[in-house]
């Protein structure tokens, strides 16, 4: 008799660690996109990784139930590119804030992009490093005082992460909000599904060192016009955007990176060794 | 007039770079040194410290920040931590070879992987070869007064090297005590006019491009690199004329006479000495404290200075022993022992006799090394002057 296991709900695909985040954190609604997101695709979770560097979202691999890695911080874009090279068969994600990836990995973000390796990169955007107890990030406004390192403000004008991923040439852009996990989900296997390197920024509220985001809720708004699939177009939108419209923005039709050199064996292929 | 005030290990580095009045501060955040950083952008918000702070994108960055602004004459002062050094590696490698004279706290925590952001010593040992002098305070007054003293050391002209002031995390960096900051004049006249980068400023006179390539088969380019290498070997030996000066100086102006280069704690008739770096060193006093009301013959040495290494002066210091006790917070791996271990038996060597030594390790990842601790590392030193050797480390903390 042939017994068919239950298709997996996205409760196993978390773990049982408890996450270390503040009570209120949206990073909390982000890891409940991602677990509903893979349950939605219903791929086996030992045919992802997911892929994080260094900070509070960063530890989100560690409650999840498929293969993580918890590498050096600003570097999951380098290490996740070295993952689906090798393993082209796996759903590789990569995750982590908005300090991880546009501060001391925002090198690797710019040619993640170009580069268009096909995996998806998620970045929980709170304009604040939460982790070291509340410094600036590339994404804080200049005049934000209250972090004890730059209590006269940054000065410095802050990075759109979206209009940075479409100029430096990411095949799938969208834009989230924590307090809609649903939506979340979705674009997490739009982009999943999306050839290429899909890259999904989620305004991810810090309620510990910036309470303010809570206003969030009532700031986001939704796209007002099917995703764009011609970058000056995409990019005339992003120019006026004001950082809170949220859906997909940008769908592109770049092929994604191939490896010159021998191909690696997929899964199928030794399978199909054994096989013959 | 000087004042007393409770502050944690991070304060005091702050008040200590604050009186050596860098121009320059550059920063990233890192655990466990963030809060020192922050202090540093309060004074200045407060108007008490006049200095250009710049919280850049990266470790990299940040010392890459403060070699253009050394370069161009500048004072300079930045703090990191395990992971954050090892991000800074490319440009602190060029630091010594450049012979900038600036000063960066090492807010000491282990290493990963292991993920961990708990205290221990690896990051400092990971670099000890590189050319920087290293210096280890035990308490929060020791780290407060040895950031004056490093810059007077940097930059010394004989000397002319970068100089790291460790002090332990968590322990030092997060505990409080009372500490006696030192008064602004007299910081001032300690470390005099402010002449930081002689030998490579802009100077109009003397316009050149620094570090150019050298190298080579044969020729000149070669021997140009072996000068700029014996030249930091020079600066080092230098140094330890100039820490010994650098720390009496100190004395006379503020009271507060700190061992400068080894610390010899009870040593006058000792049978058996511990070897202690850093913060640790407090614990292992009490230890041997109490050893000596058993009647048992204990003495310590602490290194204040690990580069450049006090070679003569701990080989002198140990030469009377029967048997000696290294503890380290770091693992050499390769030898698979503690790294002051391996310095102390390098040290030993001069030795016309053979003093049998073992090695400890203990406080990584945080870990608590306790008055006990130190004890059974005593008990265990005394069987080793009985003649039960120790070919492998004893892990301190391995059963707790």
């Amino acid at each position: 008799m042939n017994v068919q296991a239950p298709p997996l709900t996205h409760n196993d695909y978390k773990s049982d660690v408890k996450p270390i985040w503040c009570p209120g954190c949206g990073d909390y609604a982000v890891l409940s996109a991602v677990t509903r997101a893979l349950a939605d695709l219903g791929r086996p979770r030992e045919q992802i990784a997911f892929i994080s560097g260094i900070g509070c979202s960063s530890r989100i691999p560690a409650y999840t139930n498929v293969y993580g890695f918890h590498g050096v911080h600003g570097r999951a874009l380098a290490i996740a590119a070295g993952v689906k090279l090798a393993r082209p068969d796996l759903t590789v994600l990569a995750a982590g804030g908005d300090g991880d990836g546009l501060s001391i990995g925002g090198n690797h973000f710019m040619h993640a992009c170009r580069r268009n390796v096909d995996m998806t990169y998620i970045v929980m955007d709170n304009e604040v490093y939460g982790m070291t107890k509340g410094q600036a990030s590339p994404t804080t406004a200049p005049d934000w005082c209250k972090s004890k390192l730059t209590p006269e403000g940054t000065g410095i004008a802050p990075v759109d992460p979206c209009r940075l991923a479409l100029a430096a040439g990411a095949n799938f852009i969208a834009r989230g909000f924590a307090g809609n996990p649903n939506e979340v989900a979705r674009f997490i296997v739009e982009g999943i599904n999306h050839p290429g390197f899909s890259f999904i920024q989620v305004l991810s509220p810090c309620v510990t060192y910036r309470p303010e985001q809570r206003e969030w809720k009532s700031i986001v708004h939704p796209a007002d016009a099917s995703p764009a699939q011609i970058m000056a177009e995409a990019m005339h939108r992003l120019a006026a955007d004001d950082g809170f419209t949220t859906g997909v923005l940008f769908q592109g039709n770049r092929a994604p990176f191939q490896p010159i050199g021998k191909n690696v064996a997929t899964f199928a292929d030794l399978e199909r060794k054994f096989e013959s | 007039m000087s004042k007393v005030v409770v502050i944690d290990g991070n304060e005091a580095a702050a008040w200590g770079a604050a009186l050596s009045r860098p121009d320059m501060v550059a920063v990233y955040p890192i655990t466990p040194q963030s809060s020192l950083v922050e202090y540093l952008a309060k004074f200045i918000a407060d108007g008490r410290m006049d200095a250009d702070l710049m919280d850049v994108e990266g470790e990299h960055s940040v010392l890459s920040v403060l070699h253009g602004a050394c370069l161009a004459g500048a004072r300079t002062y930045s703090a990191t931590s395990a992971q954050g050094l090892a991000y800074m590696f490319e440009p602190y490698f060029r630091t010594p070879g450049l012979r900038l004279p600036m000063v960066v706290s090492l807010v000491n925590r282990d290493s990963v992987s292991p993920t961990c952001v708990w205290g221990g010593q690896q990051d400092a040992m990971t670099v000890k070869e590189v050319g920087w002098i290293h210096m280890f305070c035990e308490n929060q007054q020791e780290i407060c007064d040895t950031i004056p003293i490093a810059y007077k050391v940097a930059e010394h002209p004989e000397v002319m090297l970068p100089v790291n002031v460790n002090h332990d995390g968590n322990y030092l960096s997060y505990g409080v005590a009372k500490v006696e900051l030192p008064d602004q004049a007299v910081v001032d006249s300690f470390l005099g006019e402010k002449n930081v980068n002689w030998h490579a400023c802009l100077d109009p006179e003397r316009p050149m491009a620094v570090d150019p390539l050298t190298g080579g088969a044969t020729g000149a380019g070669p021997a140009t690199f072996v000068r700029y290498r014996k030249g930091l070997c020079s600066g080092m030996r230098a140094a330890l004329d100039v820490i010994v000066e650098a720390h009496a100086d100190w004395g006379r102006r503020t009271g507060r006479h700190w061992s400068p280069l080894i610390e010899k704690y009870r040593m006058e008739d000792a049978e058996v000495a511990l070897v202690t770096i850093g913060s640790m060193s407090g614990a292992a006093k009490d230890a041997v404290d109490e050893a000596r009301l058993d009647g048992r013959r204990l003495g310590l040495v602490k290194i204040k200075t690990f580069r450049p290494f006090p070679v003569v002066q701990v080989a002198q210091a140990l030469s009377k022993v029967r048997a000696i006790g290294v503890v380290d917070r770091a693992v050499n791996f390769g030898w698979n022992c503690g790294p002051v271990f391996q310095e102390v038996l390098a040290a030993l060597y001069h030795l016309p006799l053979r003093v049998p030594a073992m090695s400890f390790i203990g406080g990584l990842a945080g870990a608590d090394i306790t008055v006990e601790h130190f004890s059974q590392a005593i008990d265990r030193t005394l069987r080793l002057a009985a003649g039960e050797l120790a070919v492998e480390p004893v892990w301190l903390n391995e059963n707790d």
